[in-house]
């Protein structure tokens, strides 16, 4: 078990993995992390410098039922199994997760036609929970909404959730389950062979006799080089806005857009930070590094919002950022296995990913074994216990006996986050320690309020470069705690 | 007078006045309070230092000495520290006050462990801040190198004016004397200011050489990882590029009002600060509140005078006196911002704080109560939207307190 993040990569015998999974975002950790559990030798390799890094980090950060899913397809099935999965890991590792339901608002009368038969749709993915809203009960369950709502399918079990801590979790179990983890680490060429296939990097050369491919938007250029042109992926780049924690008390579910004929429309969800999320828009792009808001997206989000919810736009916005989705142009994931290349690609991995990692990554080990791999008996996995980042549940600033304990967790350095200095300690010490500033957020909250390091973004950062302090903070923060 | 049970993991303490915020308004309110014999008064301060913004503020501009030599920012919050502390307020650094445990009474995390102060009277003076980069939703990447004028202080006074912690050349956005503040901050930290962006239609300020776009906006944060550059649409309608790796937004105040909202007090819409009568009173019996957090940043000078001025209303409090249920509903019309405090009331006339959207030259300016003028008058010079101005007691001594809503507008 190691992480890396730069010098060379290992030689000789300690280079050789029987599987190499490309892509530490959200489904390249889930499957290290199921490999983890058997007596492999396993490597996870990155590209960034940090887990989670990519499409992973700017999501709308919900745990999906599948409810919408196209019936039939595996993503429907992979969503559905995953977000039980997840459900019950995220309980087990100190993932915060907020079951709010959803609401989808109809604001026409063609919406409103609409939802009967979204319902049935939902009761095809074995969804029989959902409820029709009228009005009056709609304007009672969310008194702040715009003029004109005029009703509302409900999804009990639409849940939202933090998928940095969903990714982190995910590497940190697999590190320590044995897996190596080299960031900072793309792989530059790949020469196929038997028994050993060579990752050629800057780094130096790994070998392994399995390849998984989890390099989400990335996943077309890595199959080409195997030789493969099974899809292009284009971004679709989704824009969100996120408003201060005042805004949370204006909405109680997540309000999900009606599918229509004039598009897919925003939604506006809590986040278990304790903000509100606006967005995302979709826009089909080229360049699968532009990850920038416009003045035109958020315009636009903001007059989208204004009508679902007035009041918001009255509050501060705290963060504005635009993620990337792998689009395929097949309304469905595109994994599949190669057994003459003993070599997966989990492509196409849509919005739907992080509520599936966890199908997904039980998936790719059915697939590894029909290329081959046998991964012999199972064993339990080291465990795992999160920082918790949730507004829903305690946290450091507020629990007396851990700052009885260490009084570094009744100093708080980012007020607005309110993140104490002994989390901050702990993150820089934990078994993925951050790459950056950036990094650190993820992990703690820190720099990621209302004043966006106005007010501590120098002692954050001088935290940060001051570095690990031994023997401090690790391993106080609770039993398993990464 | 501190008395202590323990509860729940949290220490329930009592004091006399709980004052939050140790910048200019609290500490001179703290002071005051103490030497007026308030009897246990006790500052809460986040930071690990008290003194407030001035600490960074390394420029004369904070008054004087007892000998008259012109004080720096430090000075003047070192000064203001130990006038509190020889007064015998207590001022507790690294405390924060959290949230509300019920009517005055606030919930504090500290390193010796979770508080409630309960207090006869809590004054509230959280300051305020400069909106980031986010909350002026400017497009683009999200780099390092954007900074607002309070970190890029901080980051001096943390790090020392060297460039390897800010950038070797900075971008500057805003016209107004904290725009200043920054491109000097910058230079003496060896960074090269290659241009103010400002969106008035001239600066309001001089910048030492540095070339000033007038009537432009940022429209695009440039980079990966690093700020390479920003965009910058110009007053004749073009957009250029900017090549930079450190950008600093600098103004556009917003009072950290976070307790206030915590408390469900009523916000001023135009400051967002919380609405005061004239004796700095919320609505909420016992709860007081003063300097920026009224409405973004006033000098440093006339924040301590509101700690100094909200001591009465304080004394009385304590001594019994009722609260004051409301008072008469002040308001500011365009081309005004802003006039505080919100309410006028329940003392005689006091003075008026006006702030306008765009420069005004020798406006005129009218008072008026029900639709009823009441003072209509011209002023001598030119207000501009950076600094305000004060409307002395003369302009609502007319004021019905029994009567309706007054409004102050202006005419050019």
């Amino acid at each position: 078990m190691s992480v890396t993040r730069t010098g060379p990569l290992p030689t000789g015998e300690a280079s050789e993995y029987d599987v190499v999974v490309v892509g530490a975002g959200v489904v390249g950790s889930a499957i290290a992390r199921a490999l983890a559990r058997y007596p492999l030798r396993i490597a996870l390799m990155e590209a960034a410098n940090d887990v989670g890094d990519g499409t992973s980090k700017a999501n709308t950060a919900i745990l999906h039922t599948g409810f919408d899913a196209a019936p039939g397809t595996l993503e429907a099935r992979l969503v559905r199994e995953g977000h039980r999965l997840l459900g019950a890991y995220a309980r087990e590792a100190g993932i915060p997760v907020e079951p709010l339901g959803a609401l989808l608002v109809a604001w026409d009368e063609e919406q409103r036609a609409t939802l009967p038969r979204l319902a049935e749709k939902a009761e095809r993915n074995g969804h029989r929970t959902t409820r029709l809203l009228g009005a009056t009960e709609l304007a009672a369950r969310e008194p702040h909404l715009g003029p004109g709502a005029l009703g509302a399918l409900e999804v009990p079990g639409e849940s939202v959730i933090c998928p940095w801590t969903t990714t982190l979790a995910y590497a940190t179990q697999a590190v320590r389950s044995g897996v190596d983890l080299h960031l900072n680490c793309r792989v530059e060429k790949v020469r196929p062979g038997d028994p050993y296939h060579r990752l050629v990097t800057r780094r130096g050369v790994l070998r392994t006799r399995l390849l998984v491919n989890a390099c989400g938007l990335h996943a077309d250029a890595f199959d080409a080089l195997v030789g493969r042109e099974d899809f292009t992926v284009t971004p679709r780049r989704g824009q969100l806005l996120v408003f201060d924690k005042f805004a949370r008390d204006l909405v109680r579910h997540i309000l999900l857009p009606v599918p229509g004929a004039l598009g897919k429309g925003v939604l506006i969800s809590p986040t278990v930070y304790g903000n509100v999320m606006l967005g995302p828009t979709a826009e089909d792009l080229d360049d699968k590094t532009a990850t920038g808001t416009t003045a035109e997206g958020l315009a636009g989000l903001r007059e989208q919002g204004g009508r679902i919810l007035p009041a918001l736009l009255d509050e501060e916005v705290t963060a504005v950022y635009a993620g990337l989705r792998a689009a395929t142009g097949q309304e469905d994931y595109r994994i599949a296995a190669h057994p003459a290349l003993r070599y997966v690609t989990v492509g196409g991995i849509r919005s739907t990913g992080l509520t599936a990692s966890l199908a997904i990554a039980e998936h790719v080990l059915g697939l590894l074994a029909d290329c081959g791999l046998d991964p012999g008996p199972a064993r339990p996995l080291a465990p795992v216990r999160m920082p918790n980042l949730g507004e829903a549940f305690p946290r450091p600033y507020r629990d007396a006996e851990l700052i009885a304990r260490d009084p570094e967790f009744g100093t708080i350095v980012c007020h607005c986050e309110r993140v104490t200095r002994g989390e901050i300690r702990a993150a820089l010490v934990s078994t993925i320690p951050p790459g950056g500033l950036d990094g650190l957020r993820r992990r703690t909250r820190a720099r990621g309020g209302r004043c966006q390091g106005h007010h501590c973004g120098a002692e954050v950062r001088a935290l940060f470069e001051e570095g690990p302090r031994e023997g401090r903070s690790a391993g106080r923060y609770g039993k398993g705690a990464p | 007078m501190t008395r202590a049970v323990r509860g729940g993991g949290a220490v329930t303490r009592a004091v006399d006045v709980l004052v939050v915020g140790a910048g200019p308004a609290g500490l001179s309110a703290a002071a005051r309070l103490a030497a007026a014999g308030a009897g246990r008064v006790e500052v809460l301060e986040r930071e690990a230092t008290a003194g407030g913004v001035p600490r960074h503020c390394a420029r004369p501009g904070f008054g004087a000495d007892a000998l008259g030599r012109a004080l720096t920012g430090p000075a003047y919050a070192r000064r203001a520290v130990r006038e509190a502390l020889r007064a015998g307020a207590a001022v507790r650094t690294g405390v924060s006050a959290t949230g509300w445990a019920g009517p005055l009474t606030l919930e504090v995390t500290a390193p010796t462990g979770l508080e409630r102060i309960r207090a006869g009277a809590v004054v509230l003076a959280t300051g305020a801040r400069e909106r980031p980069r986010s909350a002026r939703l400017v497009p683009g990447t999200r780099p390092a190198g954007v900074l607002t004028t309070g970190e890029l202080q901080r980051t001096v006074a943390r790090f020392g004016p060297r460039t390897e912690h800010i950038g070797r050349r900075a971008v500057v956005v805003g016209g107004d004397p904290v725009a200043r503040g920054a491109v000097r901050t910058l230079r003496a930290a060896g960074v090269d200011v290659a241009a103010v962006v400002t969106g008035l239609p001239s600066p309001a300020v001089a910048f030492a050489g540095v070339p000033v776009l007038v009537g432009a906006v940022v429209t695009e944060l440039l980079g990966r990882g690093r700020l390479s550059g920003i965009a910058v649409r110009g007053g004749d309608g073009r957009t250029s590029v900017l090549r930079c790796d450190t950008v600093v937004f600098t103004g556009d105040w917003i009072p950290d009002h976070e307790l206030v909202r915590a408390h469900g007090l009523p916000l001023h819409p135009g400051t967002r600060g919380p609405v005061t009568d004239q004796g700095f009173r919320t609505a909420e019996p016992g709860v007081f509140a003063v300097g920026n957090l009224l409405r973004g940043v006033e000098p440093a000078l006339v924040a301590a005078a509101e700690g100094r001025a909200v001591a009465r209303a304080v004394l009385e409090r304590l001594a019994g006196g009722p609260w004051p249920a409301s008072g008469v509903p002040v308001a500011a019309t365009a081309p005004l911002r802003w006039v505080t405090p919100g309410l006028l009331g329940p003392e005689a006339a006091t003075s008026l704080l006006v702030r306008p959207e765009r420069r005004l030259v020798r406006p005129v300016l009218t008072v008026t109560q029900d639709g009823a003028p009441l003072r209509r008058e011209r002023l001598g010079g030119t207000l501009v939207p950076w600094r305000s101005v004060r409307l002395g007691a003369r302009w609502t001594s007319g004021v019905d307190l029994a009567g309706g809503p007054v409004t102050v507008s202006a005419e050019e």
